[in-house]
């Protein structure tokens, strides 16, 4: 999870490097480095969702009630629920086979690649809260305030989107500098507190959770704030049109700019945290704090830059789904901000807190919740299926031990050096 | 975590901090509570319809009260600067400046309200209740971490709790088969953050919010595909009835308060005492202590540490799961989907709040379920403040008390880390 620090780590024996390509691909296989021990881990998620999804479903247990007469039954039952389900999910976000018959016989061509375009348009929000996660994890810090920073954001770009009048191009550019300006200063709080007091983060994030939600209910209530006008729900104006970021074609809600948005703040922090020095003592001071102030680094301000970081990359989630998803886009509402900000952390300690990581996690996430839908449509499966999996994905890829056992794979070298918690102080 | 220099700038930061936060409470009685307070008494009912013995009710002119609330609070402010109070006074400044607060904003509340008046008894026992799974998801937390294992899962102890609460005590049409089937629910969420915090040493925080995730998602699931459809087997919404223990319950103000609730609040009565005692006061406590300060030496003197581990956070996710059953067959009776709505994560804060201590947990969850029902109340009195900014106060207020007033509270030195036996 995070970075051991540069200068103090003892390399651990090398063994000596495989020659050939296959040579390295057998021994990543078989002694389960990163990328393959995450496969295994979706695998086995999908094959507990799959015995999950068989054993609530009343088809197959009467299927299997009935195993004495017709045991065949009972077996194809139990492959149709699983097939149908997980063919829905894959139906759903990657791609349909149906969609290129039609096309072929005069259809959209576009509708083809509609599931991936949904999938897209999931993840987005998705990297950005994990990324925000993420970057306060390498520094150190655990961030579940990913639901009040998105908070802070959407009511910015909201009241911006709605609320002034801009020229086209300059307006969704306004909205998102607000969104990660109002992200940015929930964050500020955060490190702020913790710089100047020692307020725990994880409990001030907790809180002002709470609050974000209290004053975005009350903000959608008062019609001088943001609710609609002549409108008794909470419920927001919608954002004007020219401000909606521009998104490729086929039925709402589709991918727009906001994913290139997402990926370029993946890169970002990716320089950031790579080749700037000032990315070097959040990693410093997340793998030492003590060690980093030794090294004459400060460590508060660096709390503080990296919790404004996180708040702002937040924000910008925040941004991308109030901005897109439709022409207009659905108003911000008591229930948009969802649960964006808890399933940051989990795509955020699947993509191992690093931004192609975060990138990868999000997309995969995404495919998961757009297929989901397509599954609780097609399929009698609800849709709450996919938070399963996902939980179980996590769950398998933090404990790599536990995948290395189950498929009775060697241990790595180094493959154990990032288990281990370092607690509330960390 | 913070060098030696930085803790001393924030003790003296903290004794100027406080002292200011109190004052501009007391100044709030003053001009916000006082001044705006409508002419005419507050009413203050002190006993319920049913109850034994009736007392009357209390009068109270608004607004010289809420003066006289807040010069008391400015006082308690002045003291604070002046005098450096030890430990115990600084505990009671903050609650006396608290109390002020609350008192003064009652005042304010239900002089501008023409109709009906604060049940203070009707208040003061719904908060009790409501502290109930606050409680015991703190409690949980504590019996965890005391041992040297964070449970950021109380989330998900307390919504499978509920869950096999509501779904066997309808199946089996039992109530106790119901409770017992939450706590053994919660203590499995808890041996599966055992097992993965204690035998592959994964980081215990993401593991405790993954599997918040995935129980969650679980109960979701199984709401929507069996407990839902099938509701007439699944989710028939029985609950415990209240008891009122004979004699206690016939105390005026207290009886009604602490002695008129259902098993539930009888039962974290027995966990608190129980935890309390045990862990500072039994060998099984001191072991507890020792293996979440510094394993390695209990370990040296024989003490199985991982053995221990396993036992308190499985013995931790069981009064998470009592915690839950509470939500469904001690409360409402139905399960509703995500219905734990965050009283884990307000537990972990309490259990913070209060210092990783069973009586300062209690406190804290206290304080939080005093707020919520206050949200309730002054919701129903029209008072003239928007109640989503009321509700906020609670959690503004631990803002601010966890970063000026009580203090940077420690955590037991091996909390979080997994021990690897040398």
């Amino acid at each position: 999870m995070t970075d051991r620090p540069v200068t103090t780590t003892t390399e651990p024996p090398r063994e000596p490097p495989a020659r050939r390509t296959s040579d390295v691909l057998i021994k990543a296989v078989t002694t389960g480095s990163p990328p393959v021990t995450t496969a295994l881990a979706i695998l086995l998620a999908l094959v507990v969702g799959g015995v999950l999804i068989v054993a609530t479903d009343p088809v197959v247990l009467r299927a299997w009630g009935s195993f004495g007469y017709a045991p065949g039954s009972a077996f194809s039952a139990t492959w149709n629920s699983v097939a149908a389900a997980y063919s829905a999910l894959f139906e759903g976000s990657i791609f349909s086979p149906a969609t290129i018959g039609h096309a072929f016989q005069g259809g959209s061509v576009a509708a083809i690649f509609y599931p991936l375009s949904l999938t897209l348009f999931e993840a987005t929000p998705l990297i950005l809260t994990g990324l925000a996660v993420s970057v306060a994890f390498r520094a150190g810090l655990f961030n579940i305030g990913g639901t009040g920073q998105f908070i802070g954001g959407a009511i910015v770009a909201a009241w911006l989107g709605f609320g002034v009048s801009l020229p086209p191009v300059i307006h969704p550019i306004v909205c998102i500098i607000g969104a990660l300006v109002g992200g940015g200063a929930v964050g500020w709080v955060v490190g702020e507190l913790k710089a100047r007091t020692g307020a725990h983060e994880v409990i001030v994030t907790i809180m002002l959770n709470y609050v974000m939600i209290y004053l975005l209910y009350y903000l959608l209530s008062t019609p001088k704030a943001l609710q609609q006008p002549h409108q008794s729900n909470q419920i927001a104006a919608p954002v004007a049109s020219d401000a909606v970021l521009p998104h490729v074609g086929g039925p709402p809600p589709q991918a727009s700019l906001g994913f290139l948005l997402a990926l370029a703040a993946a890169v970002g922090v990716a320089w950031l945290f790579s080749r700037s020095t000032t990315g070097f003592e959040f990693r410093t001071v997340g793998a030492n704090p003590s060690a980093a102030r030794s090294a004459g680094m400060k460590v508060e301000r660096v709390w503080v830059l990296v919790m404004v970081l996180a708040g702002a990359l937040a924000g910008a989630a925040a941004a991308t789904v109030i901005l897109s998803g439709g022409s207009p886009p659905p108003p911000l509402a008591e229930s948009t901000y969802g649960t964006y900000g808890f399933d940051g952390i989990t795509v955020a300690l699947l993509g191992r807190s690093r931004p192609l990581g975060v990138v990868l996690a999000g997309l995969l996430f995404g495919a998961l919740n757009a297929g989901g839908t397509q599954m609780a449509v097609a399929t009698p499966v609800p849709a709450d299926i996919v938070q399963v999996l996902e939980g179980l994905i996590v769950l398998f890829v933090a404990a790599p031990p536990l995948i290395r056992a189950f498929f009775r794979l060697r241990p790595g070298a180094d493959a154990d050096l990032d288990t281990g918690g370092r607690g509330w102080s960390g | 975590m913070t060098a030696l220099g930085a803790a001393a700038r924030v003790s003296g930061n903290r004794r100027y901090l406080a002292a200011g936060v109190f004052t501009a409470l007391g100044v709030i009685d003053i001009v916000v509570f006082g001044v705006h307070a409508q002419p005419g008494d507050a009413v203050f009912a002190l006993s319920l319809p049913g109850n034994g013995v009736q007392i009357p009710s209390i009068h109270v002119a608004a607004a010289p009260a809420c003066y006289l609330l807040g010069a008391i609070s400015i006082g308690v402010g002045v003291l604070r600067a002046v005098a450096e109070p030890g430990r115990r006074g600084r505990r009671l400044t903050i609650a006396v400046a608290v109390l002020c607060f609350l008192l003064a904003l009652l005042c304010w509340a239900d002089a501008a309200n023409s109709v009906g008046s604060v049940n203070l008894i009707d208040l003061l026992q719904g908060s009790v209740i409501a502290a109930i799974p606050l409680v015991l998801g703190a409690l949980s937390g504590l019996m965890c971490e005391r041992s040297g294992v964070i449970n950021i899962a109380i989330e998900g102890q307390l919504i499978t709790g509920a869950f096999a609460a509501a779904a066997i005590s309808s199946a089996v049409a039992s109530l106790w088969l119901g409770l017992v089937a939450g706590a053994v629910t919660g203590g499995l969420v808890g041996a599966l953050l055992a097992v993965f915090a204690i035998k592959y040493r994964a980081d215990q925080i993401i593991i405790g919010v993954v599997i918040n995730v995935l129980a969650i998602g679980m109960t979701n699931y199984l709401y929507d595909r069996v407990m839902s459809p099938y509701g007439n087997i699944w989710n028939t919404g029985a609950f415990f009835t209240p008891i009122k223990v004979p004699l206690l319950s016939k105390i005026p103000i207290i009886g009604p308060i602490l002695f008129d609730a259902n098993l539930f609040l009888y039962i974290t009565y027995a966990l608190i005492i129980l935890i309390q005692v045990g862990l500072f006061q039994t060998r099984w406590g001191l072991r507890v202590r020792a293996i979440g300060e510094h394993p390695t030496a209990a370990d040296t003197v024989g003490i199985k540490v991982l053995w221990n581990r396993y036992r308190n956070v499985i013995l931790g996710g069981m009064v998470a799961g009592i915690g839950g059953a509470f939500l469904t067959i001690g409360n409402v009776g139905f399960f509703s989907p995500g219905m734990s709505s965050g009283f884990g994560y307000i537990g972990l804060a309490a259990m913070i709040f209060g210092g990783w201590r069973p009586l300062g947990a209690v406190a804290a969850a206290l304080l939080f379920g005093f707020a919520r029902q206050l949200e309730d109340v002054l919701g129903l009195l029209s008072v003239p403040v928007p109640s989503q900014v009321l509700a906020m106060v609670p959690y503004v207020a631990t803002i601010v008390a966890v970063a000026g007033l009580v203090g940077r509270v420690r955590p037991p030195a091996a909390d979080g880390k997994p021990y690897v036996k040398a």
